[in-house]
């Protein structure tokens, strides 16, 4: 506990150093992350602030998924992954042995590339993860759970009529704001999202561009993107990631006006990546 | 004699395929290009136009020539055949092929060695005009081919064309067949269900089919016969032992599957699939003796420790065995299905928070589940449809219980002893077991069914 303020203390003095006055979420420091030998990540130290929207850019293979499943410890699942370094969400060491991973992804949500929403009703997906963490007393409790939930992934309106069929049944970008809703239910603090439009026509990826926008106001939230448009239209902050180093990270604005690393430059000109 | 004209016909193939070929290819000379069809395309029109014909004269000849033979040896030895019933010509015919052929001739007075004689001239003449016809059939077809074989000649159409017949004439094969094998054993039953009412024996509670009684008088005992030809002991039976081998084979099945698919390291299960695949190699009769041998007195001896009585041949030790033969069919074919469960399910689900048990119990198997229904379901079929383990370790005795230890009967091990030993092939006993067959064929048809239905079901619902 002690150490949670020292290190909130520390950070929003940071903080007031750089661009952004937001009070921080999550602090990473000397992130490395090996799979089996080969190094993927390079000593990221990043800040996450709260209720904002970051950004992570960079060429294919640079290490963003990476990073981000570091987060959530989603990393886990990968047998022949190791990490290193430290990760603080508010004042809780999400590597730390003793923590329960339940509980943190509880707390950090992740919506993943592909929509996979499961093979269940509309209904059942969102209603998922409240009945596994017993964040419901009853039915009526259930329901109402997955009404809001549908409703803040602007998804309720489309849905509300069929709730009970299945839920693969949607258009894929239903099926992403499904996936949402999904993560929204056991109300995260934090919100992963891994290129969440890739697979999404343009129109349905203006759908959820505007609904991170709308989500900002409650979460905090954490997207990796491929389109730099996307990352300018829906973030605040930024960070460039290449081979596996954090080159830059600034304010969204600031990066793409006038960033300080040329290689940052390069890529969001479009000269590679 | 036909077999050396298959010999000769496979090298005719190769040469046949050779030559329109290389002809196709001078033909077309520089510019391959040009032909209508790939030089392949040329050899196997004139492997068809060659072969083919000759092909389906070869059967068609032999079933004609011997009954035309037949019937010349018949009208030859009119004198002598002409006083025989029946099976006596059949004797007759039998022995005179036997001592053509140099087989076991139960008679060789001078009659038989005559028509014996007479027999293998007219066999000779047949297959000396049979083996002219082919050869003439093949040269024909071939040059008639090879003369075709032209830079525009449409010989791919011909072969695809061919391609068609003979996947539809294999695929009809098949399907006759299985009507024909249903037929006869709805027929055989029919002429059964003649003898005993057919509600005597579906719903007759005593079996002792080997005090039916046969032969002169049979008519009057017929009441008798349809009070041992009662079949629910033996369904029964079949049932106490499928569900026991269920209840081993299902949740280890399933569960081995689970560890193999999700908790694993790939380096065991590239070893411990194949290993549970040989189990499903092991001949069943191997198993049988095991059950017998091994578990069966084991189970006994447990039994009599905490006082009860346990015949020495029981429903348990069948069941259990039986059980472990047929784990790998659920844990392989389960152990697919799980596996072919997208990742991305799994991540999804463990990013809400759900431990891997959560995951692998609301996620995983459920998606799986029609696969795993389907597993289940083959996996009923052969315990239902296993002789040889039950016949070894649950006995033969028809008892109507459904006490684990006790020695019970199925369908299948009834019908194996009621078809061993000298029978008449009309006698009730014999025709009972068709109509076992017939029912057992229902009951996995049935199963089958509802599988495909459940799995339908899922598929509509999640694809
Ligand atoms: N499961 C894995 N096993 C081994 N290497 C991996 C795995 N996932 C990612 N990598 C490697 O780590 C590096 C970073 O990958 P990733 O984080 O997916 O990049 P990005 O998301 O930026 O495209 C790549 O070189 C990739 O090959
Ligand atoms: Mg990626």
């Amino acid at each position: 506990m002690d150490t949670g303020v020292v290190s909130l203390k520390e950070n929003n003095e940071m903080t007031e150093n750089g661009q952004s006055s937001k009070p921080l979420k999550m602090r990473c420091r000397d992130v490395s992350v090996f799979y089996a030998e080969k190094q993927a990540l390079f000593d990221v130290d990043l800040d996450i602030n709260q209720k904002q929207v970051t950004a992570l850019i960079g060429p294919s293979g640079c290490g963003k998924s990476t990073f981000l499943r570091c987060l959530n410890r989603m990393n886990d699942t990968i047998d022949i992954c190791r990490v290193e370094g430290s990760i603080h969400l508010d004042d809780m060491d999400v590597y730390d042995p003793d923590i329960d991973v339940v509980e943190l992804r509880a707390r950090v949500g992740m919506v993943f590339q592909k929509p996979n929403p499961f093979p269940k009703s509309i209904f059942e997906n969102v209603a998922y993860g409240p009945k596994i963490h017993g964040l419901v007393s009853g039915k009526r409790d259930l329901e109402e759970v997955v009404v809001t939930s549908l409703k803040k992934a602007g998804l309720f309106e489309e849905v509300k009529d069929r709730l009970h069929e299945p839920g693969t049944g949607l258009s894929g970008g239903q099926q992403q704001r499904l996936c949402i809703a999904r993560a929204i239910a056991v109300s995260p603090e934090v919100i992963l999202m891994d290129e969440p439009c890739s697979a999404l026509d343009p129109i349905a990826t203006a759908r959820v561009e505007e609904l991170i926008d709308e989500l900002r106001e409650n979460y905090t939230i954490v997207i990796v993107t491929h389109s730099m448009q996307q990352a300018a239209r829906v973030s605040q902050r930024t960070a460039m990631f290449h081979l596996g180093v954090l080159v830059e990270v600034d304010d969204t604005d600031t990066i793409f006006t006038n960033p300080s690393d040329e290689k940052t430059q390069a890529y969001i000109t479009g000269r590679y990546g | 004699m036909t077999s050396y004209l298959l010999i000769c016909l496979i090298g005719v193939v190769f040469i046949a395929f050779w030559a329109g070929r290389t002809k196709a290819v001078k033909l077309a000379g520089s510019e391959l290009a040009a032909l209508h069809s790939r030089p392949d395309y040329h050899g196997l029109y004139t492997v068809i136009l060659t072969a083919f014909p000759a092909l389906l004269l070869i059967p068609v000849w032999n079933f004609f020539a011997s009954r035309i033979i037949e019937g010349a040896l018949k009208r030859e030895f009119a004198d002598h055949v002409n006083g025989l019933g029946l099976p006596q010509l059949q004797a007759f015919l039998r022995d005179v092929n036997a001592i053509v052929d140099g087989g076991i001739a139960s008679n060789r007075d001078e009659v038989h060695v005559l028509a014996a004689q007479y027999l293998s001239k007219l066999n000779g003449t047949s297959d000396w005009l049979l083996t002219s016809f082919v050869l003439l059939l093949m040269a024909a077809g071939f040059f008639h081919a090879y003369r075709q074989i032209s830079v525009q000649n449409r010989s791919r159409h011909v072969v695809e064309k061919t391609i068609r017949w003979i996947v539809l004439v294999c695929s009809v094969v098949a399907i006759f067949t299985t009507i024909g094998i249903v037929l006869s054993l709805i027929f055989e039953s029919v002429r059964f269900f003649g003898k005993v009412p057919l509600l005597d024996f579906l719903f007759g509670l005593h079996w002792s089919p080997q005090s039916a009684f046969e032969g002169a008088g049979a008519e009057a005992l017929a009441d008798d016969n349809s009070k041992i030809f009662g079949a629910i002991p033996l369904f029964l039976g079949t049932f106490l032992v499928t569900i026991i081998a269920m209840a081993v084979a299902g949740p280890i099945g399933l569960m081995a599957a689970i560890y193999l698919s999700d908790y694993a390291s790939s380096r065991f299960r590239a070893i411990a699939k194949p290993l549970l695949e040989i189990l499903a190699g092991i001949p069943t009769v191997v198993y049988g003796f095991f059950a017998a041998l091994t578990v069966a007195p084991a189970i006994r001896g447990w039994g009599e420790s905490f006082g009860l009585s346990v015949s020495s041949e029981s429903a348990l030790a069948a069941g259990l065995v039986m059980g472990i033969m047929i784990i790998p069919f659920v844990s392989s074919l389960s152990d697919d299905v799980i596996n072919a469960v997208p990742q991305s399910l799994r991540d999804g689900s463990a990013g809400l928070g759900a431990t891997k048990s959560e995951t692998i119990r609301k996620v995983v198997l459920p998606a799986a589940l029609p696969g795993i229904v389907a597993a289940m379901m083959l996996a009923i079929s052969r315990a239902i449809g296993e002789t040889m383990i039950v016949f070894m370790a649950a006995g033969t005795a028809a008892n109507l219980t459904i006490n684990p230890l006790e020695a019970v009967t199925t369908v299948t091990v009834q019908i194996v002893t009621l078809l061993v030993g000298d029978q008449e092939f009309d006698s009730a006993k014999t025709l009972a077991a068709f109509a076992l067959g017939l029912v057992l064929f229902f009951i996995t048809l049935v199963l089958n069914i509802i599988a495909l239905r459940v799995v339908q079901k899922y598929r509509e619902q999640y694809d």
